[in-house]
């Protein structure tokens, strides 16, 4: 209930500067709301599309519910203080300085509240780090800058390519500003999209080529730093078909910005379409340590050239 | 700027020729060994470094402003926010707290200098080489490190000889940290008046005392994480390259060991300040003295078992991030009282609102909504949504600048009194609080959203949606960075030179301790032999 109430009152406060967006950009082509990245004015968490994020909004919400009516109670009494304790209306300073009681309760009771704030945060961790049972098993590699996928098991097993920046867009970011306006999937939108089935339980497992990157899926809930040298693993459910963003969160060099990610989830049947497709393509792809240069084509980026 | 006042007692004369000779000319500064002089050195070298700083960041915003790179390559740009980051840090913060504990510990003690006089000298002027080397980065080749102000490996490894120079810059500010805190840590245990107990000692003591054991503890560690980068760069070492068997996260580790407490470092001070400055303005002792002590040394003390919060996104191990969450969560309760008890200081007093009272007051109101936005990142199912984006960069901008920095404006406006002789305007003072308070507000808390909605930080170009907020933040920032020109301007320089109404020994009706016993401007040398207190150590009787 919590949820709803805030979900909606944040949701209302976009609209008066959605209005005023639209108004102050008459010139150019103003950008709009990206459906599974962010929108425009937003004051809240990108929507949902899995379970463990859903908690984590739940988990937000409410904890800013919380300091919401400690905050409005400190002010409320400090306000009230700085209106009628003041000299300039004559009030006398009184000469108390100390009482153990209501020391004690004010300890104790954001002692408890804090207790009462970590018992569903615990579960929700639990949750986020059980990465068994997966359906489907996919290495994400982060390289300076770009990211490499690896179906290892599951339907779609043997897919590897390398998924970068859309090509045009970098090229957009060097020359400033631009007159037509940005497309909406600027600096997210990438040349070959991670595919996932929906409902079904994906393992990420993420490393690094070179320094520390981080994989991050807002709406999924999703957030694992791709370290050299080392795997980690996280997972996601998706339980909405569609397309969503995410990004580098790891400083990670010079186009730390321009290495999205980009993730299609689609119905059973797409997926397994889509399977048969890339399998397809794949087979005319010589192997070998050539196969990352081979993946990108004529304009590859040397991965070890790194020096910023 | 300081007069030559005698203040010892009638019939004492062996020490007159001994002092009658003030230092001039360049060798009182370069061979300084009074501590108003040390302190006053400090704050205008901080006073530099904030202005360096923030000008990166106007650069910074100026650069975000719109989607699209106008001014800057992205390398540039992220050897902006690194450069920004350290400067402030170890330019201008840390520093300008050294300045305050340097000006009031003794005063406030009843000290006549700190114990180790000499070695505060040179304190201070190992700072200059080190400034030199962390900002002469940005003239070598490859330009300044670009790594973020955490410099976390391997990305470390691949930045110009920058990334050596601000190796030794740290290491050099990082001894004079040590040597400060030793001479602050000695002052207060062995040279306190007669009658000084340590649970009267004003609070700005009590939380230096500790925060010069909390950086004791933890610059060595610092030094220890720079120096295993320094030799993975150059001496074939592998501290954080997994192929030889080291750990890139061993780096994050050690530097975040440090970085905790550091930030604790950073905001006992300002407590200590706003301890003082709250009683003074409401004519009425601060509220619970034994437990606001107890809150300073227990966040302290918590401070050393919480780093690892900002490594949730790792892959750490359930039953860390679980220990890593509660006692981040925990630290939250110390502080609460903190607040707390300011409030009942405040609770039925007779207050006036001049200007330190005003920032004192609004330091409560913009450190609350950064402890609470501390809180919320504490949570590690949500910090996953929120690590790396600029939600974190809006919380600690309000804990840093909000909350450190107003509460160095209130210790400046409080004290410049004494310091300079002349009271600062009052007009000018409010102005420069209301504009600072209210674009701040402008600049940071819009980056609340922009993290929630997933900005993430260090980025030089962004997707067009946060276009709209990143305007608004770019025209808060350049409207803050204003406030502080205009402050430095006319509020600050008037004061130094001296133009102002004449302050008289205690302006503050309400204001309490030893420093409001000399007169104003403090004489060159002060409490030269012990005072007798009070029994409240307050005031100096005989």
């Amino acid at each position: 209930m919590i949820k709803n109430i805030s979900n909606k009152l944040v949701s209302c406060l976009r609209i008066p500067f959605v209005l005023l967006a639209a108004w102050a950009s008459t010139a150019a082509h103003a950008v709009g709301d990206l459906p599974g990245g962010p929108s425009v004015w937003e004051f809240d968490l990108q929507p949902a599309a899995s379970k463990i994020a859903e908690e984590q909004h739940w988990l937000n919400n409410g904890l800013m519910v919380v300091c919401a009516v400690i905050f409005v109670g400190v002010f409320g009494v400090m306000f009230y203080s700085i209106w009628k304790h003041r000299k300039s209306v004559g009030h006398k300073a009184a000469a108390f300085h100390e009482s153990t009681a209501v020391e004690i309760a004010w300890t104790i009771v954001p002692f408890i509240i804090l207790i009462l704030v970590a018992l569903p945060a615990t579960k929700v961790i639990v949750a986020e780090k059980d990465t068994t049972n997966a359906d489907l098993t996919i290495k994400v590699t982060g390289y300076q800058w770009m990211w490499g996928y690896d179906y290892l098991k599951g339907e779609g097993q043997g897919i590897d390519f390398i998924s970068r920046l859309k090509p045009g867009m970098r090229e957009m970011s060097r020359d400033g500003a631009n007159k037509d306006g940005f497309p909406d999937d600027y600096l997210l939108g990438v040349d070959h999209p991670l595919v996932v089935p929906v409902n079904k339980k994906v393992r990420i497992i993420t490393t690094s080529n070179d320094v520390i990157h981080s994989f991050s899926v807002p709406a999924f809930g999703v957030k694992q730093d791709a370290i050299p040298g080392f795997v980690r693993d996280t997972w996601f459910k998706a339980d909405k078909v569609g397309t969503f963003y995410g990004s580098c969160t790891e400083l990670c060099g010079k186009e730390h910005a321009y290495m999205p990610i980009e993730i299609k989830v689609l119905s059973a049947a797409d997926y397994s379409a889509w399977v048969a497709t890339e399998h397809k393509a794949l087979a005319n792809v010589p192997a070998g340590p050539d196969k990352v240069s081979a993946l990108t084509g004529s304009n590859t980026v040397d991965v070890k050239a790194s020096r910023s | 700027m300081s007069a030559v006042l005698d203040n010892h007692a009638p019939g004492d004369h062996a020490h007159d020729d001994h002092h009658a000779h003030v230092p001039t000319g360049w060798r009182r500064w370069v061979y300084a060994t009074n501590h108003k002089d040390i302190g006053t050195m400090y704050l205008v070298f901080a006073s530099t470094m904030f202005l360096v700083g923030g000008i990166l960041a106007m650069l910074i915003r100026a650069e975000l402003f719109e989607p699209g790179l106008q001014f800057f390559t992205p390398e540039f740009f992220n050897q902006l926010t690194t450069m920004h980051g350290l400067i402030m840090i170890f330019g201008a913060i840390m520093p300008a707290f050294v300045g305050f504990a340097n000006w009031m510990v003794p005063l406030q003690v009843g000290a006549s200098d700190m114990a180790f006089a000499r070695m505060n000298n040179f304190s201070f002027w190992l700072l200059i080489p080190a400034a030199l080397m962390l900002t002469g980065g940005f003239f070598m080749p490859g330009g300044a490190p670009a790594t973020g102000w955490t410099m976390y490996a391997p990305l470390s490894l691949q930045m110009g000889m920058s990334m050596d120079s601000t190796i030794f810059a740290i290491h050099l500010m990082g001894a004079s940290s040590i040597m400060g805190s030793i001479n602050i840590i000695v002052t207060i245990l062995n040279m306190r008046a007669p009658g000084m107990k340590l649970m009267k000692m004003p609070m700005f003591c009590w939380a230096w005392l500790i925060t010069a054991y909390l950086l004791v503890a933890v610059m060595p560690v610092l030094a220890g994480a720079v120096t295993m980068t320094l030799t993975d760069r150059h001496f074939g070492t592998s501290f954080f390259n997994a192929a030889n068997g080291g750990d890139p996260i061993m780096y994050q580790h050690i530097f975040w060991f440090f970085g905790h407490p550091e930030v604790y470092i950073m905001i006992l001070p300002a407590f200590g300040i706003i301890s003082q400055v709250i009683p003074a303005f409401s004519r009425k002792k601060l509220f619970g003295y034994t437990s606001m002590v107890y809150a300073i040394a227990s966040i302290a003390i918590l401070s050393f078992i919480v780093w690892a919060h900002h490594m949730f996104a790792t892959g750490m191990p359930v039953t860390g991030q679980l220990f890593f969450m509660y006692s981040t969560m925990l630290i939250a309760v110390p502080t609460a009282v903190k607040v707390f008890n300011w409030t009942a200081t405040m609770w039925r007093g007779s207050m006036t609102f001049e200007t330190p009272m005003l920032f004192a007051v609004g330091f409560i109101f913009v450190f609350v909504i950064g402890g609470f936005s501390g809180l919320i990142l504490a949570l590690a199912p949500v910090d996953l949504q929120l690590h790396g984006t600029y939600y974190v960069v809006a919380h600690f901008h309000y804990v840093l600048v909000a909350a450190a920095l107003f509460a160095m404006f209130a210790g400046y406006y409080y004290w410049c009194p004494k310091w300079t002789g002349v009271m600062y305007n009052e007009t000018r003072g409010k102005i420069h609080f209301w504009w600072s308070l209210i674009s701040f507000n402008v600049a940071f808390f819009p980056m609340h959203f922009l993290g929630l909605a997933g900005m993430p930080r260090r980025y030089a170009d962004y997707p067009a949606q946060f276009t709209d907020l990143n305007m608004l933040v770019s025209v808060g920032a350049f409207l803050f960075g204003l406030a502080q020109v205009y402050f430095f301007l006319f509020v600050v320089l008037p004061t130094m030179r001296g133009q102002g109404e004449k302050a008289p020994q205690n302006p503050w009706e309400g204001a309490e301790g030893l420093e409001w016993e000399v007169p104003s401007p403090a004489p060159f040398h002060t409490f030269e032999t012990p005072p007798k207190l009070d029994p409240t150590a307050t005031r100096i009787i005989g």
